[in-house]
């Protein structure tokens, strides 16, 4: 019976990732979340602010009454892993603990619950491809092996070579109505096909940066078929009033 | 990160219902030393005065709790028991087990029982069909990613899991995952804490226990949802004198005892309340033995004493009980020990006694930390009855009579007494590190400086106390300017409204003793309106030998002459701190005891007494509160119960002892004191007694020069201080990591931070 499922799961030529025999999925995280002491990841290796990130760190400290300094952790830690490379060390963790005055182990709790802190190092671009319902119906699992081949055959949570790319696979980012969907550093790339896919990629590759949003000629969530109401010139002040109000 | 909700904020003591009034303190005062540590991490809503009481039903019946209770309380004051792993009485409510779910009337769901107060009027059922469902739900999912493993856990035969599973939870299981069960690394917590992760169910009892009491900061919960778990992130060891105590907490077998580790099951063991002797706190513990073998010790729950926690010393050094025992009489000859019977040793001390020719006051006794007052007060007997006065102690500046005197219990006794300490508004610490001295009691200054305004202030070395001070100096002259109300800690202190002074026992031990004990009675003298009142008495002297409260209550204190005779014939009690230059060479020295420690090896006969754990006998605690231990195995050997030794003793040189009995030792102690038979009770002294006694330590004491010398913290290595805990090896274990470091630490701005005290 099983077997036979799976002849005609190979017939009808599912996506790779498809589960095909454990009753739910084994869920782990990709991360690890106990810290490991690495040389370019140990608490030895300073880190600091710049002096313009200090003054943004001071006033988002100011947003809040000096005993809850700890609710400035998260934008913190935000402003660190930008500094640091798009990812947070443990260095980076400690110093937030430093600055607003918490143990250090408060800090990690924040950084490991929230996926978008990465606590491993990143490639220069950071692909985040969502794969949640409305974009899985919309292929997100094409796109997503798109990236993969493309950047040369890496696997999900994997860096390029060259450290350019780093691909993963998230869930909703908020862009279901432009389905599929990538995220790429802070910018999303929309209404994905294989070869836009690609195309956005390739310019990133080369160093520059492609046009963000919907890759599809839309300009955001326009209907793309063109406007199908609304469609008659809009009527102008006083039109259609008795004349003394013309 | 940890969910708290805060309906009832943390609870205090269980007698006080009512909340204490807690603030979300600043401290942003610049005085505060360090960073990080002694920062009030916890705040917590403030609490609402004075609430009236509220009435509810439970399962039909009328229950009234004061407003604020959780309803898991309320539940069980009405009879009906409610199930819970994450909820505990002690601890911050988390709420995250979810297997206190119970119906409440008019409410759509299940309600959490821990994390809701008790309403009035309302209608709550713990015994529906909806109840049993609802536990049965949260049981198999815990049950989901738990090991089924019950036949290797430790935690087996008191698990809350496996009992409550088996009330609970349904007889079958619908788990089918081929994948597997979630699967989480083991933590390396120190030699004291062994961790099984895989079983952890995420109750995070641990995490805000090692938060909140034990104040180690570094323990919290990493990840989220399924991949959630407890632990410290970064590679470290769980360092705290309280860490034994999330063993107890963990309702699974996820954090289990590393020394008992498949030494025996709970349902193999005799239990035997008794009375623990490495601090002067007088925790009150369970001995669990098995034939002749303290297997392991589990505190008791005490609110007035340790609430129910208990030190690592306390809980772990029962190893060293089977290490370096004195079991046979020994006799010396030549440079070693010759084994011998009872009958030819008490015949070498007595011939030891006739051949030094100590007369009156060179017969001398020096009693040690772990002495029973049973022995000491036949020792004492025995001394005097052959014409000395010569009772000494065996800690520095113990054969004179200490500074702070002892006529008057309140002279030298804890008398806020320990649950005094929750009431304190502001703490001044001369000389001592609790932490160390009295770890139990320490976790509730922590928890009053975190959940009230507590202000403390340290004078003596700077120390980790797990809670914020200000550093007032390190010697007499910072004592001195605090009564010359110099500085604002001293304002603080004048404007408190329960203030306390804690003096350690070291102070009778320092060269400036004298003069801090003058400085500090005048103050309280003056300031009697608030120090010492009928309802708060708040001079106190915090001991921290298990021993010496009794001695001093019995009188175990030289005269001034005999002070200064010295000795030909030296009988040593459980003395193991003596220092060996203050024994002249040709004295006769005899050591009576149970390890073979320093005492021992000074001495020409050696008299196998027992440890706490094998008679019963009556320990005083700091608080002047008397307590039984009791015997939990038979002796080890040729040892003998310590008074019966002293009683033959006595017959042999000729002055026979009147007792021949526990009964009618204790009607001899009854006569000497009759606290010492009261068990259980801290007797408060009253007001114009305690100034009586304060009033001569100002005015008799001779004004001398301080020296200025710092004040020297007592306790180095926490665990070992004394001759039980210096025979364990798990306690060896403890200062290899704790106190050296070595093996353990990785992070190196963590080391850092630990500078800023120690």
């Amino acid at each position: 019976m099983l077997a036979a499922t799976r002849a005609a799961a190979r017939a009808r030529k599912l996506p790779i990732s498809a589960r095909a025999l454990s009753s739910s999925s084994k869920r782990q995280s990709d991360a690890l979340f106990v810290h490991r002491d690495t040389d370019y990841n140990n608490s030895k290796i300073p880190f600091a602010f710049t002096e313009e990130n200090m003054k943004k760190a001071k006033e988002v400290i100011s947003h809040y009454p000096p005993q809850y300094k700890k609710a400035a952790i998260i934008p913190l830690l935000d402003l660190g892993q930008r500094q640091n490379k798009g990812w947070t060390s443990i260095s980076v963790m400690n110093y937030v603990a430093q600055l607003v005055e918490v143990p250090p182990m408060r800090v990690y709790e924040v950084a490991t619950f929230y996926t978008m802190f990465n606590r491993e190092p990143i490639g220069q671009n950071f692909v985040q491809v969502c794969t949640t319902t409305p974009c899985m119906l919309r292929g997100a699992y094409e796109i997503l092996d798109t990236v993969k081949s493309h950047l040369g055959g890496i696997k999900v949570g994997d860096t390029t070579k060259d450290g350019k790319f780093t691909l993963v696979e998230v869930e909703c980012l908020g862009a279901c109505s432009s389905a599929p969907m990538m995220a790429v550093n802070d910018d999303f790339y929309e209404d994905l096909t294989p070869e836009t896919t690609r195309k956005v990629l390739d310019v990133f590759k080369s160093g520059s940066k492609p046009k963000v949003g919907p890759q599809a000629g839309r300009h955001t969530v326009e209907n793309s078929a063109g406007l199908t109401s609304l469609t008659s010139k809009p009527y102008g002040p006083g039109e259609h009033c008795t004349p003394e109000f013309q | 990160m940890l969910r708290i909700v805060s309906t009832t904020g943390v609870s205090v003591p269980v007698k006080t219902c009512t909340q204490r009034v807690a603030h979300g303190v600043a401290t942003t005062s610049s005085s505060r030393l360090g960073s990080g540590r002694n920062k009030r991490t916890f705040s917590s809503s403030v609490a609402r005065k004075a609430a009236p009481d509220v009435t509810l039903t439970v399962d039909g019946k009328e229950v009234t709790v004061p407003a604020g209770t959780a309803l898991i309380q309320a539940c069980e004051a009405a009879g009906s028991p409610i199930p819970r792993f994450c909820y505990h009485d002690r601890l911050a409510i988390a709420g995250n087990c979810r297997m206190c779910l119970v119906e409440v009337a008019r409410s759509p769901k299940p309600v959490a029982s821990c994390a809701m107060p008790a309403m009035p009027g309302a209608v709550v059922l713990t015994n529906s069909p909806l109840v049993h469902e609802a536990r049965e739900g949260v049981m198999e999912f815990l049950l989901a990613n738990h090991p089924l493993d019950c036949p290797i856990c430790d935690q087996g035969g008191e698990c809350d899991l496996q009992d409550q599973s088996m009330r609970y939870g349904s007889d079958r299981t619908r788990f089918h995952e081929i994948a597997g069960k979630r699967a989480v690394e083991n933590k390396d917590l120190g030699p004291l804490v062994k961790t099984v992760m895989n079983r952890c169910i995420q109750c995070t009892r641990c995490v805000r226990f090692a938060n909140e009491v034990a104040g180690v900061e570094e323990l919290g919960t990493t990840g989220r949802g399924n991949d959630m778990q407890i632990g410290m992130y970064v590679e470290k060891v769980m360092d705290s004198e309280l860490s034994g105590n999330v063993v107890d907490l963990c309702p699974v077998g996820a954090l289990t005892s590393k020394p008992y580790a498949f030494h025996a099951r709970p349902w193999e063991l005799k239990n035997t309340e008794s009375v623990d002797v490495m601090d002067a706190v007088g925790s009150n513990i369970r001995i669990d033995s098995r034939g002749t073998v303290v297997m392991r010790v589990q505190p008791r729950t005490n609110d007035d004493v340790n609430e129910e926690w208990i030190s690592d010393k306390t809980r772990y050094a029962y190893d060293g009980l089977r290490f370096q025992r004195l079991d046979t009489p020994l006799i010396k000859s030549g440079d070693r020990f010759e084994p011998a019977t009872w009958q030819a040793a008490l015949e070498a001390v007595t011939q030891g006694l006739i051949n030094s020719g100590a007369e009156g006051n060179q017969i001398k006794a020096i009693a040690g930390q772990l002495a029973d007052t049973e022995s000491l007060v036949a020792l004492k007997d025995l001394v005097n009855s052959l014409g000395s006065d010569n009772l000494a102690l065996d800690n520095a500046k113990g054969d004179a009579i200490p500074f702070h005197g002892v006529d008057v219990r309140a002279n030298y006794l804890f008398n806020s007494t320990i649950p005094g300490l929750d009431e304190a508004d502001v703490i001044l610490l001369v000389g001592t590190n609790p932490r160390h001295e009295a770890a139990v009691a320490n976790s509730r200054i922590r928890r009053s400086w975190i959940h009230t305004g507590l202000e403390v202030g340290l004078i003596g070395e700077k120390v980790d106390t797990a809670y914020g001070y200000e550093h007032l100096g390190d010697g007499a002259q910072a004592v001195l300017d605090f009564v010359a109300g110099k500085g604002p800690f001293a304002e603080k202190f004048k404007n408190a409204k329960k203030p306390m002074i804690i003096v350690g026992s070291a102070m009778a031990e320092h060269a400036d003793g004298g003069a801090v004990f003058k400085a500090l009675s005048k103050y309280v003298q003056a300031n009697k309106s608030k120090l010492v009142t009928p309802e708060w008495n708040g001079f106190n002297v915090l001991q921290r030998a298990a021993s010496h409260a009794a001695a001093y209550d019995i009188g175990f204190v030289p005269s001034a002459k005999a002070a200064s005779t010295k000795p030909k014939f030296v009988y040593l009690l459980n003395a193991d701190e003596v220092d060996p230059a203050s024994l002249p060479q040709d004295a006769f020295v005899v050591y009576q005891g149970h390890h073979g420690d320093l005492g021992a090896q000074l001495a020409d006969v050696v008299l196998p007494g027992v440890a706490f754990t094998e008679k019963s006998s009556t320990w005083v605690n700091t608080e002047g509160r008397t307590q039984l231990g009791r015997g939990a195995v038979s002796a080890p050997g040729a040892s003998r119960e310590d008074w019966k030794i002293i009683r033959a003793i006595s017959e042999f040189v000729g002055t026979p002892l009147a007792y021949d009995d526990t009964i009618s030792l204790r009607d001899r102690m009854w006569e000497i004191s009759p606290t010492l038979v009261r068990y259980g009770v801290a007797e408060p002294t009253s007001p114009d007694v305690a100034l009586a006694g304060l009033a001569p330590l100002g005015t008799k004491t001779k004004d001398v020069a301080i020296s200025g010398a710092a004040f020297k913290k007592p306790i180095s290595n926490f665990y070992q201080t004394d001759p039980i805990s210096r025979a364990s090896v798990t306690m060896a274990q403890c200062t290899r990591s704790f106190v050296k470091g070595e093996d353990y630490g990785l992070s190196g701005s963590d080391k850092a931070s630990h500078a800023t005290f120690a």
